[in-house]
């Protein structure tokens, strides 16, 4: 469980080589004996990233995920509580993908859509299964402002952000009562190896500015959060803009 | 003086025949509901199924229909943390188990047998008219035997008279397999002495609920002429000050407590208010007071309502209670006569008094160091002071020898308690103190715990794995858990 200051004591990452998920596991490793699940695709970079946490003093499991194989997820989310219960679950794992190919390829648009949207949703309902028998813990679902308003420039990856940001926000309702909650968390453009190569958007954030208000939030028992802040006041702007308008901004 | 009745006598006589049997027969299922239980502290809060028991089949059918997640015994919830609440699991809660069920007076030492949800308030209300004592008092009166025997707790008397457990003559406990066991407090001095019943006493004894449920206990007494204490007041200018009189004087007293100032910082870091007495006898009580010696002073201002914001406790509230708490203190005053809530329980005048620290709660942070590392105690309370989170409630003592139970909390040494309430950054001021513990071979009290992790619990308690022996004796499914358990990884 997640003690009285807020700490876990064990931190399930559902994408765990992303680098937002591992900036979160670093800075709740900061005070040792945090055990951790790692669950991503097998190779080179979750070998590594376990590797890094367990120099951190964590104790580490790896747990192989595969996104697209929803025939997998069970055995995925059932390996993630074997040696205990799970206080924090981070649901990371995510796509940007080509936005102009994704629109005109059937079969990347697909990708993006199982990735971002599917797997997030079997894994959720998996995941919540589990939580609820325990009742306790926090779903810390990753979303993006992508999906807040969808817009042209990158619309299938918005889209599946937008189904993804509104899957968790109505699993946060219905598991109230239960002892779990869910936090849905929007940052803005991330500079991260997802994002690399992309110009940074106005209000980027890095990783670990997003872990560190992540951290906070879950402390502080919030449901939705924007990083950096001012993005809340931003998108809320920008949703009301109408259309005539918002497909001539720069956005 | 009293006239102490000859024989045992039976204070209450409507009392179900719970005497223990080998297996007890079930009941059918019990009425459950979900929900959110928390610790005294109120941080850490999590939901179960509340069985409320009140009988031992009563709890054995709980037991038997676990979610598979456990089962905890839980009295009036007035542990700190996590100890009493089992997250998705069954809690029992065993309050109802409230029959004081024998009174032997003409024994030496005078005994009570009680059931394990009595409260020390109510024992001590029914054992004063005979002139009986409850031996080892801890800051509130609203705790259960079994919560006392549990979490072994201690008083102002530690040094004098041990802790809680040190009285048990014996104590009826419901294990895994659904038997009652009654078991008596073994002779002799060490651990390997012991056998699987001596060794389950005593892992019982601060076992925090986890080798079963305490369901009936056999108590020791002392006796009293009255209801009243002589209490030698000093202030102290600074810690060193406090520590120096607490080691010459502490022996020349049953009782001694210190509170402290955790705000202030620079000359008058650490000035204090030692507070030390003795049972008063009824020759040194006023003439009014001799008409009624044994009477029960209790005075209860009302519940605390549910109206107060998180920083309530902030360095103005905190600055001008310490200030008026340690002025109110005179210098130097000998031989007043107080009553019980004024000596033990001065927060008892209020119910609730938690709901003072807002929503987000507060922790207790309490330790014990060996008499050899007074440098880190003072460090940590330097610490503690420095550290910019405030706490009005803190108490300082000197500990007398602990004792066979290798979860007790008390050692050789000194304890430093304070509440601080929850924010931003106290999870880093918890963790360095632990450290600092450790390393002087100290530790925390489980009782008020919230958040140590398992390899800081596991460095200071190095007799661990006996109690993990017997536990894993009489509970190898590790049917009896709680929060604190997995959090602690037991």
């Amino acid at each position: 469980m997640i003690n009285a200051t807020g700490n876990p004591g064990s931190l399930l990452l559902l994408g765990g080589t992303s680098d937002i998920a591992l900036a979160i596991a670093r800075r709740y490793a900061g005070r040792g004996g945090l055990r951790v699940v790692l669950a991503a695709r097998p190779g080179e970079r979750r070998t590594a990233a376990a590797a890094e946490l367990t120099g951190l003093g964590c104790r580490v499991q790896e747990v192989d995920l595969d996104a697209r194989d929803h025939a997998s997820h069970a055995a995925t989310v059932e390996a993630a509580f074997s040696e205990g219960d799970i206080d924090v679950a981070v649901v990371a794992f995510g796509l940007l993908g080509d936005a102009e190919q994704a629109w005109q390829d059937a079969e990347h648009a697909l990708e993006l859509a199982e990735v971002n949207y599917t797997a997030p949703v079997h894994l959720g309902v998996l995941l919540a299964e589990r939580l609820k028998a325990q009742a306790h813990g926090v779903i810390v679902a990753l979303s993006s402002v992508a999906g807040e308003r969808v817009r042209r420039s990158n619309f299938v990856y918005g889209s599946t952000k937008a189904g993804f940001d509104g899957f968790y926000l109505g699993l946060g309702e219905a598991l109230r009562g239960t002892g779990v909650r869910v936090l849905v968390v929007r940052p803005g453009f991330v500079k991260s190896k997802m994002t690399e190569g992309l110009d940074a958007a106005p209000l980027a954030a890095t990783p670990e500015e997003v872990a560190e208000a992540t951290v906070d939030a879950v402390a502080a028992k919030k449901e939705l959060i924007w990083v950096p802040v001012p993005m809340r006041f931003v998108m809320s702007g920008l949703r009301h803009v109408p259309r005539p308008l918002f497909r001539r901004l720069p956005v | 003086m009293n006239d102490f009745p000859a024989v045992r006598d039976d204070v209450r006589s409507d009392v179900p025949d719970i005497r223990p049997s080998a297996v007890v027969e079930e009941q059918p299922p019990l009425p459950q509901q979900l929900v959110e239980l928390h610790g005294w502290g109120r941080a850490a809060g999590s939901m179960s199924h509340l069985a409320s028991i009140d009988s031992v089949a009563g709890a054995v059918s709980a037991l038997r229909q676990g979610s598979g997640r456990g089962v905890t015994p839980r009295g009036l919830g007035r542990s700190y943390g996590d100890a009493a609440q089992n997250a998705g699991g069954t809690t029992l809660d065993l309050t109802h188990l409230n029959k004081i069920l024998a009174v032997d007076v003409a024994a030496e030492p005078a005994t009570v047998t009680v059931q394990a949800g009595v409260s020390l308030d109510t024992l001590m209300k029914a054992l004063l008219p005979f002139g009986l004592w409850v031996p080892v008092l801890p800051g509130t009166r609203q705790v259960t035997i079994g919560g006392a025997i549990a979490a072994d707790v201690h008083g102002k008397n530690h040094h004098t008279q041990g802790s809680f457990g040190n009285h048990v003559r014996s104590l009826d406990l419901l294990t895994a397999d659904g038997a009652v066991r009654t078991l008596d407090r073994p002779g002799g001095g060490s651990w390997e002495g012991l056998d699987d019943d001596g060794r389950l006493f005593w892992a019982t004894i601060g076992g925090m609920g986890l080798t079963g449920a305490i369901v009936e206990a056999v108590v020791e007494l002392q006796r009293v002429e009255t209801a009243y204490f002589t209490v030698d007041t000093d202030r102290c200018s600074d810690i060193d000050d406090l520590m120096a009189r607490m080691s010459e004087g502490d022996e020349d007293y049953n009782y001694s407590v210190a509170w402290f100032d955790a705000v202030t910082r620079g000359k008058h870091m650490g000035r204090a208010v030692l507070t030390r007495g003795d049972k008063a006898k009824l020759s040194q009580l006023e003439p009014k007071q001799r008409r009624d010696p044994l009477k029960f002073v209790a005075p209860s201002f009302g519940t605390i309502p549910e109206v107060f914001p998180n920083r309530m406790v902030n360095k103005l509230t905190a600055k001008a209670f310490s200030e008026f708490w340690y002025r109110k203190a005179p210098q130097h005053r000998v031989g007043e006569l107080q009553n019980i809530t004024q000596f033990f329980h001065p927060l008892d005048i209020v119910a609730e008094w938690n709901r003072v620290y807002g929503p987000n709660g507060f922790l207790q942070y309490q330790f014990a160091v060996p008499f050899d590392a007074p440098e880190t105690f003072k460090r940590c309370f330097e610490m503690i002071v420095t550290s910019g989170h405030l706490s009005c409630l803190n108490v300082l003592k000197r500990f007398g020898p602990g004792n066979l139970s290798p979860l007790s909390f008390p050692m050789p040494g000194w304890t430093l308690t304070v509440d601080l309430p929850i924010e931003a950054g106290l999870d880093k001021l918890c963790d360095a103190l632990d450290e600092e513990v450790v390393g002087a071979g100290g530790r925390v009290y489980l009782a008020k715990d919230s958040r140590l992790t398992a390899g800081r619990f596991r460095q200071m308690y190095p007799r661990l794995d006996d109690f993990l022996s017997v536990r894993n004796r009489v509970d190898p499914q590790h049917l009896f858990s709680s929060d604190l358990a997995r959090r602690l990884e037991l």
